[in-house]
Parts: C-alpha cells; structure tokens; sequence
C-alpha cells in the first residue's frame, strides 16, 4: 500500500444544482491527524461521506485504504471508525450494549467484543456508567461513548465529524485529551472542525474549505505563517466610530479586517502599533494584542469569520 | 493505563465475509435487545388486548348474535369462530405496523442509528431486512399469545383454529413490509401518524369483512376488503379453520395477493433505505 492511506482528486458532489464539494484533492498519509477547517456549509461532511465510502461521489476518483469506495464500500468501513456529527447512539439500550453490538456489525466475534468493551470502557471514562440507559448520559459522555463505538473494531483511521460541538469547555478538554492519546499511538485521524483552536489542537496538516473548495493547505503553523501577520491587534472605537477611524488605521499597519463591532490589525509587533494609534490621539474604547490564529488565516482567505 | 489498545488484532478479525452473510441478522438482534426494553409493555398488549375484545365483542356481540341466528350460525358458525381468524390477524398487522413504522422513523429520524448502521460494514438492504426480521419474531410472539388466550375463553372450538397462526402472521408481515417501505420513504412523520391511524387502519379494520362477510356492504366499499392484506388473511383463515367456502382460485388470488405485498414491500424496503442512507 501507498504511503497515502485516502487519496482524492478532483472530487466533486452536487446535490441538485448545488456543488457541495468542488473538485478538490487532497492526500492523508498514514499515522498524521488531517483537519479539513471551514465554516458550516462549506462541505467538510459531505467529503467526509465519502470518505467514509457511505455517500458516492459524482466526479473525480479517491482511493480509501488503496480501494474504490464505490466497488468497495464494505471493505473499507470494515477498517473505519466513524464519529457522526450526531452521535446516533441507540438511546434505549445501555453503554455496554450499544458498544457490543456495534462491534458485531464488523462481525467481530461475541468473546473479543466483551472484552474490547472493557478497555473502552475504561478510555472513555464510563466505567461507572456502564449499564445506565445513554438517554440518560451528558453530552459530553454520549460524545465519548461514540468515539469508543467507532474504535471498537481497532480501524485504521478514525474519523470525527465536528467533534466538540455543542460540549462545555471542561467536556471539550476531556475529549481533547482523549483525541491526542490516540494520535500519540499513531491512529490516523480525520477531524473536520469548525473551532481554529481544535484544529490547532489535534492537525497536524489540515486543508481550509469554503464552499466546496479548498482555499489553503498546510501545518496550523505554517498556514498562520503564510497567511497572516505574528500579532493581531484588535481595537473597538463603538459602532459608531470604527468606520470613522478605519481609513487612518489602515495605513498603520500592513492590513486590517474591520468587522462589524472591532477592526483588526495585522501586525508583527501589536504593542508598539498600539502606542502608535494613541500617539495618533486615537483613543479606542477597548484594545487587545494577541498571537494570530487559524481564524485570521480563514478571515483573511474568504473575507469572512468560521462562526457567523 | 486509560490508553486504549489499538492494536490487539481486530483488524485481523473484522470479517467482511461473515458480515455479507449474517448483517441482517446482527441488525435484528440489536433491535431485539431494543425491543426487550419494553418486554412487559408488550406483553401486556398482547395479552390484553385479545382479552378485551373477547369479552367485548366476542361474548357480549357474540352471545346476542348466536341468540338470534340460531344454529344456522354466522357463515355456518358460532360467532366467535368465525371473529377469531380476523382478530388475530388484526393483532398481527398492528404489531406487525409497531416494530417496522417507528424503528423506521427513528432510525432515519430521530436518532439516526441507521447512519450509524450503515457506516460499518452493514449495508442499507441488511438494515432493511434486519428491522423486518425484528417485527416478524414480535409478530410471531403476539399472534401465538393471542392465540393462547383465545383458548383460555374457550373461543376456538374447531379443531384447525390453530391454522390461522400462520395467516395472520402472514398478513401482518406482508403489510408491516409494505408500511415499513413508506416509513422510510417519510419526511414529515407527524402527518403520516394522523392519516395512518384514521384512515388507513381504522377502515381496514372495519371493513375488511372483520366482524360480517364482506358480501353484506355495499358493493362500493367492497374494494376497501380487496386491497386490504387483513381481509385476503381472513378469508384464508375462515377457509382453514373451518371450511369457510371459497373456490380454490380464490384462495390462490389471497396467497398470491399477500405474497406480492409482502416481496413488494421488502423490495421497496431494502431500495429506498439504501438510497436514503446513501445521501
């Protein structure tokens, strides 16, 4: 087998008229944690539906595992494990049963599933929970509980659709922490996220998509790098003044993003361009320098935030 | 150690093959195990709801009807022999509508499992089938309690009753499969409900040759009894308990009716979920 453990080009899927995914190509080799970063709607689960050979594509060729989904669609989600943006947990059974049956989906034999389960179990963090019905599970917990489902049959790469979204911060850290236990082992993970700090956090190399197209690619470093300045400083004069003051902002610096309650000013160096605009007699009503972010890279490839 | 093995050799033991051959029936046992939740639930219906039509219908209509047709019967038989091989494939077919309807919306629906299903090995047609094998063995269980407390009231007093087992269940399998087809065809499962219960079931059921021979309505709401799986069951029934006269095309035209819902349904079944899960 290749280096390359999922290998596309040129993919594509319409719905109708609208082209979710618009002819991209990307590569993820074995052992690295791939993000694909973008807001919602821009087609990071629609790729991943395809990846995970459950949704065909209409243009354009991906191998998964070295096979053609379309040929081979049982074969290779034999070897995936699969995170849903939705848990689709069975809410009437326990965690115990949720996670043996999903390990005789892939016809694993009943004694190796009962004691997978106890190592899962214990990854996830639910031993105490082992026989309560999921209904009556957090979110956090039922999130975990789906990654632990999908590791059940030991895959080789494991994906996760939106992984955080809608936890609590602690709950977040929790599966966090998890996550990077896996990537420490070498599990290839997919991740899509619409959180730059998750993305920072667990990818190694993640591509940015926007509407059905890959803007950028790289290391969350290398991406900042390319596309944005060391610091960001970001300035609130009111609603009422920003755009009063933004025409002289704008030739202090090498860019600005003004948004519609802040102006952002990329910079390498944020206090001394601060001491600057109050040397200006400029007076802004709140002032912060902080590190550029996989934000800024996306604010400043697409026009617009992750989160609107 | 709170690292999770990742190596230990399920690789090596995930068996596509086996899947290929036993998905359906993977899929039936987690549903069982679903359905065993609400075991006293439906028992409780299963016993139940025999017990009240009985004494209801079956011994308070009955006992009047008796009275007043004398021994020419009702079809040449007591009332309550004639009522039991429709009862009990009412009984099937509502089972039948329970574990094949909601376990299709929910999986589609409310909390999507078949997503979950459908991205290991499993493919939407075993899916299909396992969720059909689920309502087919809580068929099977309703109909043969029905049954037993039939026999409990001393309602059965041929010595083929227990022929209608089979037809029944027959019956609540072939429209289970069909309705299971259009549960997973459904959008907007709220409407679906409504229209359902009052117009689909409630008239098949009364009019379906149930409680008098078909032949008493009026020939304009006879083809309600013609495309209902519960009257070709009955009549099926009537004709193996007792000796219910009909031609033997006819009881052809019943099998081959009940039959083709049945294929039909799976059919459809097994091609919509595939197209659905695939998205």
């Amino acid at each position: 087998m290749s280096e390359f453990l999922i290998s596309a080009r040129g993919l594509t899927k319409k719905f109708g008229d609208f082209v979710a995914v618009n002819g991209i190509d990307f590569d993820v080799r074995k052992g690295e944690s791939f993000g694909l970063l973008g807001p919602n709607g821009a087609g990071k689960s629609t790729t991943m539906r395809i990846i995970g050979a459950t949704s065909q594509r209409d243009a354009g060729t991906i191998t998964i595992l070295g096979k053609d989904p379309e040929k081979h669609g049982p074969q290779i989600r034999a070897h995936l494990g699969v995170v849903p943006q939705q848990d689709s947990l069975d809410m009437q059974l326990t965690v115990v049963e949720n996670l043996y049956i999903y390990g005789r989906y892939f016809g694993l034999p009943r004694k190796f599933v009962k004691g997978k389960i106890e190592e899962l179990l214990t990854f996830a963090q639910l031993e105490e929970k082992r026989d309560a019905k999921v209904e009556t599970l957090s979110g956090g917990m039922k999130r975990r509980l789906t990654i632990a489902r999908a590791l059940v049959s030991e895959p080789e790469i494991l994906m996760l659709d939106e992984p955080t979204t809608g936890l609590d911060p602690q709950a977040r850290h929790i599966l966090w922490d998890r996550l990077f236990r896996l990537k420490e082992q070498g599990v290839t993970l997919v991740i899509t996220t619409h959180f730059m700090d998750e993305a920072e956090q667990l990818c190694d190399r993640l591509i940015v998509m926007d509407k059905g197209n890959i803007m950028a690619e790289g290391s969350p470093a290398s991406l900042i790098k390319d596309y944005s300045t060391k610091e960001v400083l970001e300035v609130r004069f009111g609603s009422d003044r920003n755009q009063e003051v933004a025409d002289k902002l704008r030739s202090m610096c090498e860019r600005t993003e003004e948004l519609p309650d802040r102006i952002l000013m990329y910079t390498e160096d944020g206090e001394t361009l601060l001491e600057q605009i109050y040397a200006a007699d400029l007076h802004p009503k709140t002032s912060l320098v902080r590190r550029s972010s996989l934000e800024d890279v996306f604010l400043r490839l697409t026009g617009r935030t992750l989160i609107e | 150690m709170s690292i999770v093995n990742i190596r230990q050799g399920s690789t090596r033991l995930v068996d596509t093959k086996k899947v290929h051959l036993r998905g359906a029936l993977y899929v039936a046992e987690a549903r069982t195990r679903a359905m065993m939740k609400w075991f006293w639930m439906i028992l409780a219906i299963a016993v139940a709801n025999p017990a009240l039509y009985l004494i209801s219908v079956g011994i308070g209509l009955g006992g009047l009807i008796d009275k007043n047709v004398g021994s020419a019967g009702i079809d040449g038989v007591k009332y309550l022999t004639f009522l039991a091989p429709a009862l009990l494939a009412q009984a099937a077919i509502q089972s039948a509508m329970d574990e094949t309807v909601y376990p299709t919306i929910e999986g589609f629906k409310w909390y999507k499992v078949f997503y979950s299903m459908n991205s290991t090995p499993l493919s939407g047609g075993q899916i299909s089938l396992g969720v059909f094998l689920t309502a087919l063995f809580r068929t099977v269980y309703t109909v043969i309690l029905y049954f037993l407390v039939m026999w409990f009231f001393g309602a059965l007093d041929s010595p083929r009753a227990w022929l209608a087992i089979p037809t029944a269940i027959f019956a609540g399998v072939s429209f289970g499969a069909l309705m299971q087809a259009v549960a997973a065809k459904l959008e907007n499962e709220n409407i679906f409900f409504v229209v359902l219960g009052r117009f689909i079931m409630m008239p098949l059921f009364l009019f379906s040759g149930t409680f008098f021979p078909l032949t008493s309505m009026p020939f304009f709401l006879q083809w309600i009894g013609w495309i209902s799986p519960l009257w070709h069951a009955t009549e099926l029934g009537r004709y193996l308990t007792y000796g219910h006269e009909i031609s033997s095309s006819m009881v052809l035209i019943h099998f081959a009716v009940l039959i083709t819902m049945l294929v039909a349904g799976l059919y459809l079944s097994a091609r919509i979920f595939t197209k659905r899960l695939a998205k």
